[in-house]
């Protein structure tokens, strides 16, 4: 007999691998099958019939869509992405590293924003309806309601321009020193963790008043505990499931808040990679980031479920 | 008649300041949307209230066309994802069974993928017009309506009224619109402005990267990105359609949440 926690997490996997095979073929269809031409967007208006020819062939569109799903697809797990139509540069080494930098960026933004908010999200519970908890609720109701591009201007207009914090540029190159690097990022890092803050922040505290009604925490409170350790010791840890479930759920809209992020403080990462490809069309790029995007956001998610998975005693310890 | 909460007034007014300004846009902007005025970046005067922009356009004229701009695809893409994500989600919920089934898993499938980054994979083949951002960004965001929608949907399904409705042999669509539609309305007119800010957020960011509203049309997200240079010489010129989104942000915001608690008192009584 299996334990039950080890079929749930396996079906919960299998359900990932199949979600992101599926977000493959949407990913494909979005690109090859939709009305329009690649070849001719490619080229544009003025193309003569024969360079689309041309076109068509080298790209191989004149094969049915199943075929070059599946030789794209083949070619994906065996880690070769294709070549970029631009330079003709196989893409997998130029994304890989861009990943490299766009996984740096967020990990920095995650390693403040969580612990950040979770903080926050513990004093105003802890002071709810009374001023912190007021002005933390304003000011992260503002965050939230300004896209991050905004949030990014602001933030250079201020600490960039007129106190000169900060640099403007987030320039990064190989052989960076690990506190120059930090440095350079700093401005996006803020952009971002303000980003993700507001959210992660409101939920905590929602997760954790839903359970301060259970009769436990007023036990606590007879016992005569100091309201911060009830919440601290009693609430949160009840509150897990659902505080981690948002963090996830906030990772990986870090992941998505990168691609504008990058634009403003061109940054070499995967943001603004994909953003340049589309603009110039180059399709096998952008499939190729569009599929890396949703591995991260699945598998974020993925993440996210298991954990709700395993914090849940009742599955832990079945009966 | 109910007596209007502060918050809900303020918001009221500065959404129908919005709209209007929006509507009347050819009458009240003191200039032309590409009318070279002056030169660029002059600081505000009496004669350009908000200054010029990077190649000496009217700032104040530019907001009045751009917020027209993108309040109309904003809004045309909230009509779209709701009529779409609404039908399908009560017809899911009325069929049940396999039609259910495939509607729904499509869904979560399409939310796999986060909607920036499928709308970034469908304009690189797709023209960038206006009819096409609006088809991308009503379709992407409908999903997240066919979920709200469908979930109000199989509470109401299995009231009585709609049982007795099924049993008089009313047909489908009479019990989508005149039985399911009617109870489920205030969820979703709330749901609504939040769909709407999240257009207007969504357009701006695409015209920002370039890959939304083409120049020398205006809008809010494509004045930031005519203006961000300006930044660096310290003129706040980029900022000021920040303002203008976050302003109509939370004064939408504002609206939906007093929507929300007006009809969801209604549950004790309509008096409430």
């Amino acid at each position: 007999m299996v334990h039950p926690v080890i079929k749930l997490v396996a079906q919960r996997i299998a359900l990932g691998l199949l979600l992101l095979l599926a977000a493959s073929v949407l990913i494909f269809v979005g690109t090859q099958i939709l009305p329009g031409d690649v070849a001719q967007s490619i080229l544009g208006q003025s193309a003569t019939p024969e360079t689309l020819a041309n076109l068509r062939q080298e790209l191989g569109l004149n094969e049915p869509a199943l075929t070059r799903y599946f030789s794209w697809l083949g070619g994906v797990l065996h880690g070769d992405l294709g070549n970029a139509l631009t330079n003709g540069q196989p893409i997998a080494p130029a994304l890989g590293k861009r990943l490299l930098n766009t996984l740096f960026l967020a990990a920095c933004a995650a390693v403040i924003a969580v612990p950040l908010a979770i903080i926050l999200g513990l004093v105003s519970v802890r002071y709810r309806n009374r001023w912190p908890d007021k002005l933390i609720s304003a000011v992260t109701l503002a965050t939230i309601s300004v896209p991050e591009f905004l949030l990014g201007y602001i933030v250079i207009f201020f600490l960039a321009v007129q106190y000169r914090l900060l640099p403007s540029l987030s320039t990064v190159y190989d052989g960076m020193g690990f506190g120059d690097r930090l440095y350079a990022i700093g401005l996006p890092v803020i952009v971002l963790v303000l980003a993700v803050l507001g959210h992660m922040m409101r939920m905590t505290r929602a997760a954790i008043l839903n359970v301060m009604q259970s009769a436990y925490i007023e036990t606590a409170e007879l016992k005569g505990l100091r309201p911060f350790a009830i919440i601290a010791r009693h609430a949160f840890p009840n509150a897990i499931a659902p505080v981690v479930n948002v963090v996830m759920i906030n990772l990986a809209y870090l992941v998505v808040g990168v691609v504008v992020v990058e634009v403003v403080f061109v940054y070499p990462g995967m943001g603004q990679y994909l953003v340049d490809h589309v603009s110039k069309r180059d399709v096998p790029v952008v499939q190729a980031c569009g599929l890396v995007f949703a591995g991260v956001y699945i598998g974020l998610n993925l993440i996210a479920d298991l954990v709700s998975i395993l914090a849940n005693p009742r599955l832990r310890h079945p009966k | 008649m109910t007596r209007l909460p502060l918050a809900a007034l303020i918001g009221l007014v500065f959404t129908g300041a919005y709209f209007a300004a929006a509507l009347l846009a050819p009458w009240i902007a003191p200039y032309g949307m590409a009318e070279i005025v002056g030169d660029s970046w002059e600081p505000s005067s009496s004669q350009f209230w908000l200054g010029t922009d990077s190649i000496g356009r009217d700032l104040l004229s530019r907001m009045i066309w751009g917020g027209r701009t993108t309040i109309f695809i904003a809004t045309c893409a909230t009509l779209l994802s709701f009529g779409l994500g609404s039908i399908l989600g009560f017809f899911a919920a009325v069929k049940g069974g396999w039609v259910d089934q495939v509607l729904s898993r499509l869904v979560d499938l399409m939310m796999s993928i986060p909607s920036l980054i499928s709308a970034l994979v469908v304009l690189s083949v797709m023209p960038v017009t206006i009819p096409v951002l609006i088809l991308v960004m009503g379709i992407l965001d409908s999903t997240r309506v066919f979920r709200l929608s469908r979930a109000v949907a199989v509470d109401i399904a299995v009231m009585d009224y709609v049982e007795a409705a099924r049993l008089r042999g009313e047909k489908q669509g009479w019990i989508i619109f005149r039985e399911i539609l009617p109870n489920a309305l205030s969820p979703l007119v709330a749901e609504m402005g939040l769909r709407f800010i999240f257009a207007v957020l969504f357009i701006s960011t695409l015209s920002f990267l370039g890959l939304g509203v083409q120049p020398p049309m205006a809008d809010w997200g494509g004045i930031v990105k005519e203006n961000k240079e300006g930044i660096v010489y310290g003129i706040p010129a980029a900022l000021i359609p920040a303002f203008a989104i976050a302003t109509l942000a939370i004064s939408v915001n504002l609206v939906a949440d007093w929507v929300l608690n007006r009809t969801s008192s209604l549950k004790g009584g309509r008096g409430a």
